[in-house]
């Protein structure tokens, strides 16, 4: 497939794939920054930030943004990791300009005063929702202990407080740090006319100021280590993940730990099926990889009446301690090679699909890998890669984070 | 206005194929759609359709469940089961060259599982998990006891069954369910993707040409007449839940009744994110979406809010539904035109998509729609036949649940 690649003045890179024979095209502005980017007093800056983006620039009003998406019957959306933050939006080729025109424009926001006020209800009610929701309130909880002091361990959301405490100033400052053309990508896919693209992108974003400060570094963790246990009344089920540490986006044992984490934990024909789901002892359980810039890890988790929590543990410890003595056979690594590579295609049909890793591998590697080359990559890993792994990133070692109503595993 | 793509065959036994080729792609998805949704659960054992799903995946035919798992995983199979109201779904997306080789199994699971009555227990204990598991889900359960409450009786289950139910389920029970609902006549297999028609057609004759049975009769519902309703608990958040009725998917003024779910709520400036949202930051999520259940729709809404702002927010979504009939701008229904055109189109990337809607069409209206025909109904959409479905269908009759600390009171 054509690959482009291009770079403005001020540092913003542009990439592109062309697809002629998709019905669509996908666009997405990768900002780099997210909450391991935050100061403490900051707490979800980042976050609260993505929201604010779609509130309206010298040329927009919040409303004005939404409904020049909404014209154009935009699929569109932002998210925030705790590394990047992402606006994209899909759309029928003939509105790529629009779509370009309304994502450059909100990418150099006003942040008026009565917005952020209004804003800040929200994002006070997405905590809340969180908080009704044992599962993604146990992530927090066990990214944060694994984690400890390394960055990668603060909460996107903030808390109640940090982001009760925040100001437009403060929010301003961030932006002025961190959205700077050189830490931006833009990445786009499907049907669409490379050269239309760049005059567009040119004219929009060359004035973009190219002063950026940098990510402060962050090596790799193996975790705290230990058993915590986080007691909570008014929850029916306990929450239990295992962390181990993981490689990070950057190295090419992320296709070995993600060909791993299926073996060991996919929904379907995994260790973690047979073991936990298949006789009924967990309501679910799983296994994956979570890639950050220079760390990353390995989560194993499951959740489950907790009279059963205890057993399962014992469980699991005893899958991921064979795992790391013998690896996984021949079959295992066949069958997971196999569900692998139906997935790989099926996400690449799609331009947003497409769109999300070309960006992915350009932002952590500088390269650009078409779907092939992704495919003959998990192709390769081997009984001998798999030692390799494990050796580097132990999966046995581990610490244990519970959340639900037990106060001790 | 027939597509070339698009290809239907019904089998003298009652089978019916669907497909639409793709050529621009490299994967197939298929859909198998059996007449056993929990709508014709046994009354005192509700749940026997998850528990029949659960179970129809371990082992069939010469395979046992885990050599079933094996062989559909090398496949590249990624495969889903799952219970609506009238059907059990086995779906499966995977290589188009690889298809033909699911189907075969596919055939087993359908026709010889092995139901092991020595696994009952673990499907069981694995439901009741699932019903725990409600508990933590607020969001989830305030729709499900809206669905409880607001359709008749036996639309107003789900899949979950009950605790009592799933443990009433003997292997004899579970067999004789298998026995009584999986039939041809009204089962569906739809294929979208990169396929042979001519190829699919024949194996699809091989596979099930020799499977027979009678007809089973579909539920019938019974006169109901909806209730409100608070669930007391100690959230953070209030969850809330309301429904009303609209025209079904068969219905003439069905995409007018999409019109007006659009203009509340199809994109982020659509009326209910614009008024709960966007000016007042009442909530996070607030959507309204249009529920067809066999022959009739229904419009449901829903919000999460603290409990302080839950009256308001309450308030201001009821406010917005009853205004729709006061007028909707030409402006509005364009961005709902742009909204659904550009869903048409993308589905067009989507093998899974596309699948799914050949089977809910077929089911719904023995015939499947092509894409000129739903273009068409988006370009006619207009504040008239908005309105005029809102004359057929006011906004009244409001069934509302609420999860959370405090009631609320309906405006």
């Amino acid at each position: 497939m054509p690959f482009y690649t291009h770079r403005l003045s001020n540092g913003l890179q542009i990439i592109g794939e062309t697809l002629p024979t998709s019905r669509s095209v996908a666009v997405g502005f990768f900002v780099k920054t997210g909450s391991r980017d935050e100061t403490a007093e900051e707490a979800g800056v980042s976050h609260f930030l993505e929201h604010m983006m779609f509130k309206g620039t010298p040329r927009r009003t919040a409303l004005d943004v939404n409904l020049d998406f909404d014209r154009i019957g935009a699929n569109y959306n932002a998210y925030t990791s705790e590394e990047n933050t992402v606006y994209y939006a899909a759309v029928l080729p003939e509105y790529l300009p629009n779509a370009v025109d309304i994502l450059a424009d909100i990418l150099r926001p006003s942040l008026r005063g009565e917005d952020f006020d209004t804003e800040k209800q929200v994002i006070l009610e997405e905590i809340k929702m969180y908080e009704d929701n044992p599962g993604s309130t146990a992530w927090d909880h066990a990214r944060r202990i694994y984690f400890d002091k390394h960055p990668l361990g603060n909460t996107i959301l903030g808390s109640m407080e940090s982001v009760a405490a925040l100001s437009r100033d403060q929010m301003q400052t961030y932006f002025d740090r961190r959205y700077a053309a050189p830490n931006i990508l833009v990445a786009v896919a499907g049907n669409f006319q490379w050269d239309e693209l760049i005059r567009l992108l040119s004219a929009q974003c060359d004035s973009w100021p190219n002063a950026c400060t940098e990510r402060i570094r962050a090596g790799e963790t193996r975790g705290v280590g230990g058993i915590h246990a986080i007691a909570k009344d008014g929850i029916a089920q306990e929450n239990i993940l295992v962390l181990c540490p993981g490689p990070p986006a950057e190295s090419m044992f992320r296709y070995t730990a993600a060909t791993l984490a299926i073996a060991v934990g996919d929904d379907s024909g995994s260790r973690l099926y047979w073991e936990l789901v298949d006789p009924g002892r967990v309501e679910s359980a799983s296994c994956g990889t979570d890639t950050g810039e220079g760390c990353g890890l390995t989560v194993t988790s499951y959740t489950c009446d907790p009279s059963l929590a205890a057993e399962n543990l014992a469980r699991v410890q005893k899958i991921l301690e064979d795992v790391q003595q013998n690896g996984i056979t021949t079959q295992e690594l066949e069958q997971a090679k196999n569900k692998i590579a139906s997935r790989v295609v099926r996400a690449s049909e799609r331009p947003m699909g497409r769109m999300r890793a070309i960006a992915g591998s350009w932002l952590y590697l500088n390269e650009y890998a078409d779907v092939d080359t992704e495919l003959a990559r998990f192709d390769a890993v081997d009984a001998h890669s798999i030692r390799a792994y494990l050796d580097r990133y132990p999966i046995n070692h581990t610490t244990i984070v519970g959340y639900g109503p037990l106060g001790q595993l | 206005m027939s597509d070339p793509s698009q290809f239907t065959y019904t089998l003298p036994n009652g089978l019916t194929i669907l497909a639409e080729q793709m050529d621009h792609v490299r994967s197939a998805t298929m859909y198998l759609l059996l007449p056993a949704g929990f709508t014709v659960d046994p009354a005192d054992r509700l749940g026997t359709a998850s528990l029949l799903c659960e179970m129809l995946i371990r082992g069939a035919g010469s395979r046992n469940s885990q050599q079933l798992a094996l062989d559909l995983d090398n496949l590249g199979a990624d495969r889903n089961e799952a219970v609506g109201p009238f059907n059990i779904v086995l779906s499966a997306g995977t290589l188009g060259r690889n298809l033909p080789k699911v189907l075969d199994i596919y055939e087993d699971i359908v026709r010889r599982p092995h139901l092991p009555a020595e696994e009952l227990e673990s499907c069981q204990e694995l439901m009741l998990q699932d019903i725990l598991g409600l508990e933590d889900s607020p969001q989830e359960k305030v729709i499900l006891d809206l669905k409880r409450r607001y359709y008749p009786a036996p639309l107003n289950r789900d899949k979950y069954g009950t605790a009592e139910g799933v443990q009433a389920v003997t292997p004899e029970s579970l067999t004789a369910f298998y026995h009584r609902q999986f039939r041809p006549q009204g089962a569906i297999l739809s294929v979208a993707g990169n396929i042979d028609w001519p190829q699919l057609k024949e194996q699809a004759e091989r596979l099930f040409g020799d499977w027979s049975g009678e007809p089973v009769a579909p539920a019938t519902p019974a006169a109901h007449i909806p209730t409100s309703g608070h669930i007391a608990k100690d959230t953070q958040q209030t969850q809330i839940a309301l429904a009303f009725p609209s025209a079904a998917f068969t219905d003439a003024d069905y995409y007018a009744a999409r019109g007006a779910v659009g203009v509340l709520s199809g994109g982020m400036s659509a009326r209910l994110f614009t008024e709960v949202r966007e000016k007042r930051g009442l909530c996070y999520t607030v959507y309204a979406t249009h529920d067809t259940v066999k022959d009739r729709g229904t419009i449901l809404c829903y919000a999460g809010t603290r409990a302080e702002k839950a009256q308001q927010t309450l308030d201001v979504t009821v406010a917005e539904l009853r205004r729709l009939r006061e007028g909707i701008t030409m402006e509005e229904v364009d961005r709902v035109r742009a909204g659904l055109k550009s869903s048409l189109v993308m589905q067009q990337e989507s093998t899974a998509a596309r699948a799914s809607s050949l089977a809910s069409d077929w089911y719904y209206l023995k015939r499947i729609r092509s894409f000129d025909e739903i273009n068409t109904a988006i370009n006619t959409l207009s504040p008239a036949a908005i309105l005029g479905y809102l004359d057929r269908f006011p906004v009244h009759d409001l069934t509302v649940v609420t999860l959370g600390p405090e009631p609320l009171t309906l405006p």
